[in-house]
């Protein structure tokens, strides 16, 4: 019955892995039926990532896409922690990162401190992300609009106001190519530099610990604090959380700013520390719905959500060597519907297995003897 | 005392088929009282009583009965042949129904479309309603249940929707009838009549299977009583040869808890005082209409009344659930009527919640967080506004030894528990942080002997060291013997004020009914 028993543990690690064979099984059986060779798809993967330079490459890259999915997948799971569907991380991380874009290449923060530079830049796209899904809030605790449908109308409206504001005479800047819209680049002194790895020019996201830092805090909320507390109990049982005094309408308002806020961080590794500039063509505007993808596959867990974002980065840049195998690359689409689909299956499939269990333990621990039931009780360790 | 081994009640009938025979059941699931070794045998044409303490293992037998669950051993004989259920289907199959103790109708349908619902009798393609009438009449009149078709269920009293779901089980073929605590939500004069309809059901040689642990009740129309205890059978009886504390003590082992208060604790010093709380629901119907008591320290005021007649809006008036529309409550000399719960809580008010699944316990938290659930702000669970996890813990145990919380560790989730242990949990919890105020709807429902004394106890400790109680509950027994005051609650007002002391279970059914007419006061004297 302890808190991290073995069995606890392999249960935790049964159904990601499952899942994750499963899915490796059907893509095999699609690769056959469609003529490919599902070895040698494999190898294709496997030899992008050991390959001297395109190896070291491929790693660094993967590394970084998982460091923006991770930080979609904290947005995602603060809401899931209390049933709150916030599909709106798209729209406010890409408000998010065009608004801090604007304000990092301004012209007066040019002489600023790089640190100061940075930090407001990080402040702004939080404030703006954690505004956008506040309106979701407020509709929610006011005209009870399901935050399902608000957020995800307010992603089509973000891409508008994103498109108006971009004009050149707003926060956007005149594209030298002439046809993307964009805002300015920001100069060195705002940007984030990257970590060298050997044997490649890829540089790692500098804030990748900035990803590491939102997990830390993530964790030490939910856990730790009164507040996650109240979240998770509220997540549970609504009803019980209000007879326990928790305002449900406040903790739905501050845990879709918490989103919202970890949300518009989601843009900030490739803005700072890779592409310089918010343009609507070249950045990358489909995360938040990875981020589920991710939040889901990683139980909302600030460990399992790392491991699944690294997963996801992994398939996403090994997949552009099967091009070159022969092997269409949209087969990693298809394993990663397969692991998300199979992996909320057997989730419920242990968690009622692990209920089952742990009234079975109870049952044994208490009931089966006709002892006093007491006596029985404190020979099993608790 | 006599009392004979189980297998003897067969030998006693030898003459009368058994109409349902287990052997052997055991059953290793799931909280904490499995059936071990369940002997049972249960004359055709009988009222056969179950009796046992909450948590004895009735409920679960009564399952494996109905085959809602399977048992990991042991043998169910129908009529003599050996039978297997797969599913409840194949109880009904034999002719074994069950009437649950919370009723399974739906509202706005009428009693017809009640009935005949998943047993649709058909004509061709079409439904048969005309063939469903006839024979719901025909089966309300041969066993006197008074049953009319095209009523609303809607429009039915308690009493009548338990007929309902007795006519219900017979139309489906049933001859050998379950029932599952059938008393719990019936005032004392409607229990007579529903003892009638049993009587009347025997005659017509049906078999009854009566579960309960009120032991008046079981005496007054069982013929045999077979007595559970810890999941097993101990006793098999019949009542003219056992007296009600006979078989309380089989039932539980040793002596019988009595709801009784000592000597007056009341002070002059008012804890709680409500006035003209009015409470309209979201349709503008007034649910609670002008409200005005006053609880004292070391009080317990009692409210009586059959359920949904406004108990359930006036605790969460109390607690900040649901706001007044007119009137006040002050906690002391500080008015609280506009109070967040939090603050409510902070103040000193403890809450068990009539149903504890609903706002009782997180039934997938581990016991230790629903040791923090509603004393989320305050030590030992907190620090600042930091968990303290470790305090939490320690303290949990502290709960768990204390009040005889049956659990291998404070690890386990809620859910593993039974529902008399996750009861336990509560009532050490709220009794934790030293309330003023104990609001406590139905403390007891649900939890065995031991623990109803063990709460009452409680109860009986906290109100000497000045704590106001208000105390709901369906229990007359509970009501009249832990009441300092009793007031009686119909249709969303209070309409009597009886002396605990003086009053009898009927004088208080009645007034609960609305059948003493005349609103009363003291000794039912007309105010």
């Amino acid at each position: 019955m302890g808190r991290f028993s073995p069995r606890s543990i392999l249960l935790g690690l049964a159904a990601p892995i499952g899942a994750l064979i499963f899915a490796a099984l059907v893509c095999s059986v699609i690769l056959g039926v469609t003529g490919h060779s599902p070895i040698d798809t494999m190898d294709a993967m496997v030899d992008s990532l050991t390959k001297p330079r395109l190896g070291p490459r491929t790693f660094v890259n993967s590394l970084n896409s998982a460091t923006t999915y991770y930080l979609a997948a904290v947005a995602v799971a603060i809401g899931f922690r209390m049933r709150l569907f916030n599909i709106g991380v798209n729209g406010q991380y890409q408000l998010a990162a065009m608004v801090a874009a604007a304000l990092a290449s301004a012209s007066w923060m040019v002489g600023a401190p790089s640190f100061l530079r940075i930090a407001l830049t990080l402040i702004a796209a939080m404030l703006v992300g954690a505004a956008w899904a506040g309106l979701a809030a407020l509709l929610k605790v006011t005209r009870g609009v399901s935050e399902v449908i608000s957020t995800i109308m307010l992603n089509a409206i973000a891409t508008s106001l994103i498109t108006f504001l971009l004009s050149p005479d707003r926060m956007g800047a005149v594209d030298p190519s002439g046809n993307d819209t964009r805002t300015a680049k920001i100069d060195v002194g705002g940007q984030v530099d990257g970590l060298s790895y050997p044997g490649t020019g890829s540089k790692i996201y500098g804030l990748v610990f900035l990803a590491v830092l939102v997990g830390l805090a993530y964790w030490f909320v939910l856990s730790r604090t009164r507040f996650g507390f109240e979240l998770k109990a509220t997540g549970l049982s609504e009803e019980a959380a209000v007879a326990s005094g928790v305002s449900v309408k406040r903790m739905v308002v501050y845990s879709l700013l918490l989103s919202g806020a970890a949300a518009g961080l989601v843009g900030m590794p490739a803005l700072l520390g890779d592409i310089y500039t918010y343009s609507s063509q070249n950045f990358p505007s489909t995360v938040g719905f990875t981020g589920i993808a991710v939040a889901l596959l990683g139980r909302n867990h600030p460990l399992g959500m790392g491991v699944a974002a690294l997963l996801w980065g992994l398939l996403d840049n090994t997949a552009n060597s099967l091009d070159v195998a022969g092997v269409p690359k949209e087969i990693v689409a298809i394993m990663q519907g397969v692991i998300v689909l199979s992996v909320v299956v057997a989730y419920e499939l242990v968690r009622r297995y692990r209920v089952r269990l742990e009234q079975r333990d109870v049952g044994r621990a208490l009931g089966t003897t006709k002892a006093p039931v007491n006596a029985d009780a404190e020979e099993v360790p608790a | 005392m006599s009392t004979h081994e189980p297998t003897e009640a067969a030998t006693d009938g030898a003459t009368a088929p058994l109409a349902v025979e287990l052997t052997g059941i055991t059953k290793r699931f799931p909280g904490v009282v499995a059936n071990s070794d369940v002997n049972i045998s249960v004359r055709a044409g009988t009222v056969h009583a179950l009796v046992g303490e909450n948590g004895a293992g009735k409920s679960t037998l009564m399952k494996i009965l109905y085959g809602m669950q399977r048992p990991d051993e042991g043998t169910i004989a129908v009529d003599g042949r050996e039978v297997v259920f797969h599913s409840p289907a194949d109880a009904i199959e034999v002719g074994i129904g069950m009437v649950h103790q919370h009723f399974m109708l739906a509202d706005n349908l009428t009693v017809l479309e009640n009935v005949v619902l998943g047993a649709e009798p058909r004509s061709g393609l079409g439904l048969d309603f005309a063939a469903a009438r006839r024979k719901i009449s025909e089966l309300s009149t041969t066993y006197g249940l008074g049953i009319e078709p095209d009523v609303l269920v809607d429009e039915l009293g308690v009493g009548a929707r338990q007929r309902v779901e007795i006519l219900k089980v017979l139309f489906r073929g049933a001859r050998t009838l379950i029932l599952d605590e059938p008393t719990a939500v019936l005032v004392p004069q409607e229990v007579e009549e529903l003892f009638d309809n049993l009587r009347d059901l025997k005659a017509e040689g049906l078999t009854i299977l009566f579960i309960s642990h009120k032991l008046d009740e079981v005496l007054s129309v069982a013929d045999d009583i077979t007595v559970m205890r810890r999941g097993t059978t101990v006793a098999s009886v019949v009542p003219s040869e056992v007296n009600s504390r006979q078989l309380a003590e089989l039932m539980v082992g040793s002596a019988l808890p009595v709801p009784e208060l000592r000597e007056s604790t009341v002070t002059d010093r008012p804890v709680l005082t409500v006035d003209g709380l009015t409470v309209t629901a979201a349709d503008g119907r007034t649910v609670l209409n002008d409200l005005s008591f006053t609880i004292h320290a070391g009080e317990v005021l009692g409210i009586a009344g059959v359920e949904g007649n406004g108990q359930a809006e006036l605790v969460e008036a109390l607690m900040g659930i649901r706001a007044l529309a007119h009137g006040s409550v002050r906690l002391g000399a500080l008015d609280i009527t506009r109070m967040p719960t939090r603050k409510r809580r902070e103040r000193g008010i403890g809450y068990i919640p009539e149903d504890r699944h609903r706002q009782g316990v997180l039934l997938e938290g581990t016991l230790w967080e629903n040791r923090i659930l509603g004393h989320q702000t305050r030590p030992p669970n907190v620090r600042g506004p930091l968990l303290n996890r470790a305090g939490a813990r320690k303290d949990t145990e502290r709960i768990v030894a204390e009040y005889d919380v049956r659990t291998p560790g404070i690890e386990v989730a809620a859910a593993a528990l039974s529902g008399g242990n996750q009861q336990k949990l509560i009532v050490g919890r709220e009794m934790s942080g030293e309330p003023v105020l104990l609001i406590a709807s139905h403390p007891t429902r649900g939890v065995d002997v031991g623990a109803q004394a063990a709460i009452w106890e409680h109860i009986r400790q906290a109100r000497a060291n000045e704590l106001a109680v208000l105390l709901i509950s369906a229990d007359l027994d509970e009501l009249i013997g832990m009441s300092d005051s009793l007031r009686v609650i119909l249709r969303g007002k209070l309409v009597a004020e009886y002396d605990p002391k003086t009053v009898t279970p009927e004088q208080l059914g009645s007034a609960m009914t609305g059948a003493a007419g005349e609103v009363s006061t003291g000794n039912g004297e007309v105010a």
